[in-house]
């Protein structure tokens, strides 16, 4: 095992830039087996039987409870602790399922499930572990995270909230404020964060019967209204000392790696949302008669269905091959000696790019496809009748929690930087290979074989963001440039790079999908998608690429790098409007997402 | 108790129900199946629901080829504790009765269920046929049935009211909505599926009296024309001269 794990050649986190991988180093959602289908219906009934339920604040106790009884609440915990741990890629269906519930609920699970109990499985100590697990894996327990402040939610390490040493040596005596805090209604453990003699960053777990805690009123929100969110008081709180969370003044270390895992699963949940409002756009459209017709056989609105299934597929295939490397890093850290907290967490922090990148593509597509399912309805979209409105709100957090996009678009590419500085894979080779690339003559070679030009045209993206990233790292090594103060340019960068990563996850699935007999779609609608989704990429990425470049450089080099631009954003445009028409088709014959 | 569940499986309640262009396949490419929901939600969880009240087993029975194995497993998921699986691809209800039957003859079952029909060929006939092949009292289209000892008491719905009947076991019953209740797999269940004996034999030698030879979906309907309440002229010429009723 050990050794066929080594010897597969594993992309490292951040590594796509500069690596390119084959379809079958890749995991697509048609290679579930058997039993991860099963899970998948399973979750699936669950998340129909909650239905509408999910949307109000009264019954989350009770649909953690039903969750807890289907063992949904325990699938990241050892059965040591009384969880039923499943693989990663597992835990990726059941994400993605959950993330059809509707009106909350979402929130409410993966606050339980991730940042309220993760915290305590991955720096618990044993005898912490034991005791509050098996309580939190059937959902007995329910738990709450406390990290973001009124005057500290991105700059989480600037709290105020403190916590001393009482006289005797027992407890620390907590004070201070929390805010937006998910399922504080009803949680009966909070992870909390203070510093100790304010000044070292330190995790607690403090119970809710604790004296001196008490809650602020419910958050009138924009969405999500089923998830209970207040603020948290603690005034002279005693939390014993038994209950500090990992080690005083590592705090920071429990909350940044908690939020790797969930920001994957926020894009994973995100992509099972869209593919619930993909269902109800298509369904809409196809019964929705205008003009005698049904409005799903209009350019219009075919091009909507299309592009939401586009998007959301590029999403999808992203997604589980994230999923997947995750996977194989844990079994190959596992097989190395390593713990099964060591195991997740480092593969977790190896693809903490990957995490990221995610998250803003899965909320952002997520809003993509839900405002185009508003537009759909027509009238009935602004109406709270129909499931649109609800959907509207709902989504919106998505691209502030868990990191706003504009944090994890800067930790992309920051990430980025830090990984090719510590040499986890050459970043230097490669941009000074297109270095020299810029200097010499194009050489038109013929493309010959399957998707030739979708490969080289993503071949061509990873060039661009070396070409990009690599002139502003020279500029910043020459002092021109400070990359720190130019937010602007590693937006750019960021969006470049999820393009890359989500089209070559596109191409992959799409050329290891030639191979499966039983698959849900004539190959040719899958060419459809990718050819579509790199005609779209190329646009995008040109448009940031030109933005960045023209942003830090001027004269003879940026002359120089807009013509290698040019070289590297040639792919030729496929017909979208006869690709999106077959790709609608194929939606409204099965009036449902169908990839 | 030994219950007997006899499970079949069904292309999902949404499929796209196609033949081949001369009629005389189903048209499986791109069909997800289930296990027919009479059977699952209704005769499996009842069964469940009775062994856990009266202890015994749970078995499975399927007639059908390897392909059915993922729908028996989700029913070893949900809870029974064995399956058995007849290797046949079957044709008629008649040849699945008979090898349920073949089967069941010396196992002692209690009680032997099947939904009240399978949601793909309506046939609604397995059940009777087995309650005929070994001779034992059948009662179709139940939703309640009790135990107390080898008195069951079975309701079903009627024309206007609930008839409810007294019976001895060893019986068969076919399964309505009201004898229970979907029941959703738990996530130990799925794990244990995979871990619980799930057995196939060959089919006993038995020539199908009949054959289907010919399948067509049924004519399209056709779309609904409104008529201003206001212009019976047009109401009237409709009538005559598209619907040619009057």
């Amino acid at each position: 095992m050990l050794n066929e794990l080594m010897k597969k050649n594993t992309l490292k986190g951040g590594a796509f830039i500069v690596e390119d991988s084959n379809p079958e180093d890749i995991f697509i959602p048609e290679d579930l087996n058997e039993e991860q289908e099963m899970v998948r219906q399973m979750t699936k009934d669950f998340a129909q039987q909650v239905g509408a339920r999910g949307g109000k604040i009264a019954n989350q106790v009770q649909i953690l409870d039903e969750a807890g009884e289907l063992g949904l609440l325990g699938s990241h915990i050892p059965e040591e602790f009384g969880g039923m741990p499943l693989d990663t890629n597992t835990n990726t269906v059941v994400s993605e399922e959950i993330g059809r519930i509707p009106g909350g609920f979402t929130t409410t699970y993966a606050a339980h499930i991730g940042i309220g109990t993760l915290p305590i499985l991955y720096f618990g100590t044993e005898e912490q572990k034991r005791k509050y697990l098996p309580k939190l894996a059937t959902g007995e327990l329910k738990a709450a995270y406390c990290l973001t402040e009124p005057s500290s939610g991105s700059d989480s390490l600037a709290a105020k909230t403190r916590a001393d040493l009482s006289d005797d040596g027992r407890n620390y005596i907590l004070n201070g404020q929390k805010m937006w805090i998910s399922n504080a209604g009803f949680a009966d453990i909070f992870v909390v964060f203070a510093k100790i003699e304010g000044a070292h960053f330190t995790g607690f777990i403090v119970e809710r019967d604790s004296e001196g805690l008490s809650l602020g009123a419910e958050e009138e929100k924009l969405g999500i209204k089923g998830s209970s969110t207040r603020q948290v008081f603690f005034e002279n709180v005693k939390v014993p000392v038994e209950n500090l969370l990992g080690q005083k003044g590592k705090g920071h270390l429990i909350a940044f790696n908690i939020l790797n895992v969930g920001r994957y699963k926020l894009g994973v949940m995100s992509m099972g949302g869209s593919k619930r409002c993909i269902d109800i756009s298509v369904k809409y459209a196809n019964d929705r008669v205008q003009f005698k017709t049904p409005i799903s056989s209009f350019g219009a609105i075919q091009y909507k269905l299309a592009e939401q299934a586009i998007q959301t597929f590029a999403l999808e295939s992203a997604s589980y091959r994230i999923s997947n490397l995750m996977q194989e890093k844990k079994e190959a850290l596992l097989a190395e000696g390593n713990t099964f907290t060591e195991a997740i967490l480092k593969a977790a922090e190896e693809y903490a790019i990957e995490c990221a990148m995610i998250k803003v593509s899965g909320s952002e597509i997520a809003d993509y496809v839900i405002d185009e399912m508003v537009q759909i309805h027509g009238g009935y979209g602004f109406s709270e009748e129909y499931p649109a409105a609800g959907a509207y709100r709902d989504s919106r957090i998505g691209r502030i929690y868990e990191g706003t996009n504009e944090i994890n678009r800067i930790l992309t590419v920051s990430m980025l930087m830090k990984r090719a500085m510590k040499g986890a894979f050459d970043f230097a080779g490669p941009a000074w290979a297109i270095q020299k690339e810029l200097a010499s003559k194009s050489n038109e070679e013929e493309l010959k074989g399957v998707y030739a030009s979708e490969k080289k045209a993503v071949g061509d993206f990873k060039k661009i963001i070396l070409m990009v990233a690599g002139a502003a790292s020279k500029m910043q090594m020459e002092g021109k440039l400070n990359l720190k103060e130019e937010q602007e340019i590693l937006m750019n960068v960021a969006d470049i790079m999820i393009d890359t990563f989500n089209a070559e996850s596109v191409l992959l699935r799409v050329e290891k999908l030639v191979e499966k007999d039983n698959k849900p779609q004539s190959q040719e609608i899958y060419e459809a998608i990718l050819k579509t989704f790199i005609t779209d990429a190329t646009a995008r990425i040109q448009k940031n690429a030109t933005d960045a470049l023209v942003s830090f450089s001027e004269g003879d080099l940026l002359k120089m790098l807009l013509v290698g631009l040019k070289r590297f954003t040639k792919y030729q445009p496929t017909n979208v409007k006869v690709a999106r028409r077959k790709i609608a088709k194929a939606l409204i014959e099965a009036n449902e997402y169908c990839f | 108790m030994k219950f007997l569940v006899c499970v079949s499986k069904t292309p999902e309640t949404t499929a796209k129900i196609a033949f081949s262009g001369d009629g005389s396949q189903f048209e499986t490419s791109g069909v997800n199946y289930i296990m027919n929901p009479y059977d699952e939600w209704y005769a499996l969880v009842r069964a469940l629901e009775l062994k856990e009240l009266h202890g015994g087993s749970v078995t499975i029975i399927n007639v059908g080829p390897a392909s059915n194995d993922a729908v028996i497993r989700k029913g070893l998921a949900i809870g029974a504790d064995n399956a058995l699986r007849v290797n046949a691809e079957p044709n008629s209800s008649l040849y699945i009765a008979k090898q349920i039957a073949e089967h069941a003859k010396t196992e002692n079952y209690d009680v032997i269920f099947c939904g009240k029909e399978s949601i793909d060929y309506n046939g609604s006939e397995v059940g009777a046929m087995v309650a005929e092949l070994l001779d034992l009292p059948f009662i179709s289209f139940a939703n309640h049935l009790d135990l107390e000892g080898n008195l069951a008491t079975v309701s079903r719905d009627i024309e206007g009211g609930i008839e409810v009947a007294e019976v001895e076991t060893p019986i068969v019953v076919s399964a309505a909505k009201g004898m229970a209740e979907q029941r959703i797999p738990n996530m130990r269940g799925i794990m244990m599926a995979k871990r619980k004996p799930l057995s196939v034999v060959e089919p006993f030698d038995f020539a199908d009296l009949s054959v289907p030879v010919h399948f067509q979906l049924p004519p399209e309907k056709g779309g609904c024309v409104y008529v201003d309440g206001e212009n019976m002229d047009e109401l009237v010429r409709l009538l005559h001269q598209e619907a040619k009723v009057i």
